[in-house]
């Protein structure tokens, strides 16, 4: 064996070693049982994770949110970090969510990407991520405030004929308040009403600039009926979310149902002392806690508040509730987001694709293998040692790369089996016309290899440049496809060249051989 | 010692001008296709929603039809044939959130039945004209980046015949696509890029032989250089096709429905790369051989 040679058989060593070592934490991770994992300490079974392939989301299911972060309404200083904020609160909100390996990146100019593997309540954390959970504290204008707007309403309003037609005689007079069935509060079905007079071109004028008016939830009871109460409220907050320290989920907030889900405040201390103030000069008003533009209730101020402690109560259950306290904890976001593409991939269909995945992976090979073994007997069964080495190094450089094994991506893989073994077709196709040529066995396995190499190297490029192309477009299970394409390409070359041609050297190295099975 | 294809003389270069017209009229049912009516887009490109729903008990597509108008939902709905014909796929467009919206109208309308979500793509028009561009950026520029690779390393007549190939590669898959009624997905676009890469490779093989002959047979007509060297590399040019092509048949027949389009693409375009190779590539690169020589004043013919 000549010194090259050695060198060349303990660099093959060398690297299978290095593959099998970077595989084992795969092995490790995917070989347990979930009760084992279970069992395992945290901190050890991440770094295994960490260390192990990554399955897309194609594979293992979950959920994929491509979300814009609506800048439109804030100001060029608020804009300008806005999207940061938005990813670092909606990391906040994932982290206490509890989701494993949660992604979120931000893309291009106004875009997140949240990825969320492994996860089955889709619509509870898109609601969780989407939620703006701006919390207002405003004051209700008082009863006379609100009458006296209510009657400008409703004349207005008359004196351009606006009312509802049919009916009731007396809503030509009052068409604002004929509507109401108590004060400020609607039928479910007449609110869509009042919201199309309010939106009336002009009616703005009627409001004074330090009022507003804002709904209440949906579907309230009031007088046995299901309606929506509407409320005029002072513009200006008098607390926002900001002064809140801590949220928790809580039952028998309300005492007239103690059963219901509800919210905890904190304020922190700055928040305690202006809750205190506001409590203390306001008392006997009502306070509507407003989330999101929706008041969520509007208690009346019984006494002066200094502990710092608030409620939100409303139609919650006990995930709506817990959620709203992530939210509130983490923070709101700065401006509105809403999702631009949504791609989910429940449990079941991920372990269906890496169920077929893998069938096709395992005939497709043995269709391959067979055929070369019949076609090239022992040389066949070189390019088929070489195929194997092939594949190890593909899956150790993706565990060592930390790169994502997506459906396409064993799709590249397979591609890869019937690519691979394409190198080691051309040099024995050229080997063997040596050999007809009636060269020496030595001789034309020179040539082969020498010969061939060029027509390899341009085919390996042109397919390295498509994949290459292929990467900087793709979305995630289109880059899985490019990656392992291309690194089992790179290896390809290791492996069908250098490797078989080791082989070849040992075995006519050995002595006088007189047939090649080719 | 197994042989397949060895020692054989077909005079392939005498049969270009029919293979000329038989690519030329698929090239142009494609073109006329594609600028007629356009192939079918996946929501990734059109956005959308696509969903995949699994229910309890089949239901009649009929069924299923009138639960989901019956809440407004115009959906372009498909039932799954074979082991699943609980399962649906339902295209359609929404403002809300489109899960919600299918379950509602299932639990309405349709008692005793839940569903699971199996899949769920929703593509807004934004990231939808999005994606439409970045796909056609991706095929142009790598088209672009193999044409620069090949016509540096080789000379301009089989730079220009491999870059036929290629095109004629890519369109006919893509005609293929459309004539069957497939839809070009992202995953699509990514096996059009594939065959892009690989389709060259089996032309490499045949154009390094012509040069090898080219030298040595200086004589010999360009024709007879050409059929020459196609036969001497037809073993190895079938033989690495057929490889790729198991691999992509084994995709194709058991690698599920996410992946069967991609597949579809992959077996055309490996079986059409191996054609092209020879009675576009080559056939190309010996017309324009031929002009050349007939522009300086030679003929080898």
């Amino acid at each position: 064996m000549s010194r090259t040679d050695q060198g060349k058989l303990l660099g093959v060593i060398l690297v299978t070693l290095l593959s099998f070592w970077l595989l084992y934490p795969s092995y490790q991770y995917y070989a347990m049982t979930p009760a084992q994992r279970q069992a395992m300490e945290p901190a050890k079974l991440a770094k295994v994770r960490k260390r192990a392939i990554h399955l897309g989301l194609d594979l293992q299911g979950g959920l994929q949110l491509l979300l814009e972060v609506d800048k439109s309404r804030l100001s060029p200083a608020e804009a300008k970090d806005a999207v940061e904020r938005a990813r670092e609160i909606i990391n906040n909100r994932i982290d206490q969510f509890g989701v494993a390996e949660p992604l979120i990146q931000i893309e291009g100019e106004d875009r997140i990407a949240v990825q969320l593997p492994g996860l089955t309540d889709r619509a509870r954390a898109i609601e969780l991520i989407g939620k703006t959970a701006l919390l207002e504290f405003k004051l209700v204008r008082t009863a006379e405030e609100e009458k006296t707007l209510f009657q400008r309403l409703d004349s207005w309003l008359a004196a351009r004929h606006l009312a509802v037609p049919g009916l009731d005689t007396s809503l030509a007079n009052t068409p604002f308040t004929g509507l109401m069935i108590d004060n400020g509060f609607f039928r479910k079905e007449d609110a869509p009403t009042v919201q199309r007079l309010l939106a009336t071109p002009g009616i703005d004028s009627l409001i004074p600039t330090d009022t507003e008016l804002l709904w209440g939830e949906e579907d309230q009871a009031s007088r046995g009926m299901t309606g929506r109460a509407l409320y005029v409220l002072k513009k200006q907050a008098e607390l926002t979310g900001g002064s809140v320290a801590s949220a928790t989920a809580d039952v028998g907030i309300e005492q007239t149902n103690p059963s219901a889900w509800g919210v905890r405040m904190k304020m922190t201390p700055k928040g305690r002392a202006d809750f205190a103030r506001v409590t203390g000069n306001n008392v006997n008003r009502q306070l509507a806690i407003i989330l999101d533009g929706v008041v969520q209730s509007a208690p009346r101020i019984i006494d002066r508040i200094p502990s710092g402690e608030a409620t939100i109560s409303g139609s919650f259950d006990a995930n709506t509730a817990k959620d709203l306290a992530i939210v509130l904890r983490a923070g709101s976001l700065p401006a509105p987001v809403h999702a631009l593409e949504e791609r989910t991939v429940g449990p079941s269909l991920g372990s269906d694709s890496i169920h077929e995945g893998l069938t096709a992976g395992i005939i497709g090979t043995v269709m391959v293998v067979v055929f070369m073994a019949i076609y090239y007997q022992v040389s066949g069964i070189v390019a088929i040692a070489a195929l194997a080495l092939n594949l190890l190094y593909l899956v150790a450089a993706m565990a060592y790369f930390g790169a994502t094994l997506t459906l396409p991506g064993i799709a590249g893989i397979v591609l890869t089996v019937g690519m691979a073994v394409d190198t080691n077709v051309l040099i024995f196709e050229r080997i063997r016309e040596e050999l007809r040529h009636g060269r020496s066995i030595h001789e034309s396995v020179r040539l082969g290899y020498d010969r061939a190499f060029r027509t390899i190297f341009d085919a390996h490029t042109t397919t390295l440049i498509s994949a290459l192309f292929l990467f900087q477009f793709g979305t995630g299970p289109i880059k899985g496809f490019a990656v392992t394409l291309s690194i089992g390409l790179l290896a390809n070359l290791f492996t069908a060249v250098v490797f078989t041609r080791m082989i070849y050297d040992f075995w006519l190295g050995r002595g006088k051989v007189e047939r090649l099975s080719i | 010692m197994l042989q397949l294809l060895v020692g054989t003389d077909i005079p392939f270069m005498r049969y270009r001008r029919f293979a000329y017209v038989f690519s030329g009229v698929i090239v142009a049912a494609t073109l006329v296709w594609f600028f007629a009516k356009g192939p079918r887009y996946s929501v990734d490109f059109t956005g959308g929603t696509l969903l995949q729903l699994r229910t309890s008990e089949v239901v009649h597509a009929d069924k299923m039809r009138d639960a989901l108008e019956a809440e407004g939902i115009q959906a372009e709905l498909q039932q799954m044939t074979g082991d699943n014909p609980n399962e649906y796929l339902l295209r359609f467009r929404t403002q809300g959130d489109p899960v919600a919206l299918v379950q509602n109208a299932i639990t309405k309308h349709l008692p005793g039945v839940t569903m699971e979500l199996r899949g769920n793509q929703t593509v807004g028009p934004k990231v939808g004209s999005d994606l439409r561009q970045k796909a056609i950026m991706a095929i142009l520029t790598s088209l672009g980046a193999i044409l620069l690779y090949v016509g540096i390393r080789y000379e301009f007549k089989f730079a220009l015949g491999g870059v036929a190939a290629l095109f004629h590669d890519v369109l006919v898959t893509l005609g293929c696509l459309m004539f069957t009624g497939r839809e070009v997905s992202l995953t699509v676009v990514a096996a059009l890029l594939t065959i892009a890469g690989y389709s060259i490779n089996d032309t490499i093989v045949v154009f390094d032989r012509i040069r090898e002959r080219a030298k040595a047979l200086r004589k010999e007509k360009h024709s007879r250089v050409m059929d020459m060297a196609v036969n001497e590399t037809l073993s190895r040019t079938v033989i690495t096709a057929f490889t790729v092509f198991l691999a992509a048949l084994a995709l194709f027949i058991w690698g599920g429905d996410v992946l069967r389009d991609f597949s579809f693409a992959m077996l055309v375009g490996v079986v059409f790369g191996t054609y092209s190779s020879v009675f576009v590539a080559s056939a190309m690169a010996l017309d324009i051989w031929i002009a050349l020589d007939r522009r300086k004043g030679v003929s080898a013919e």
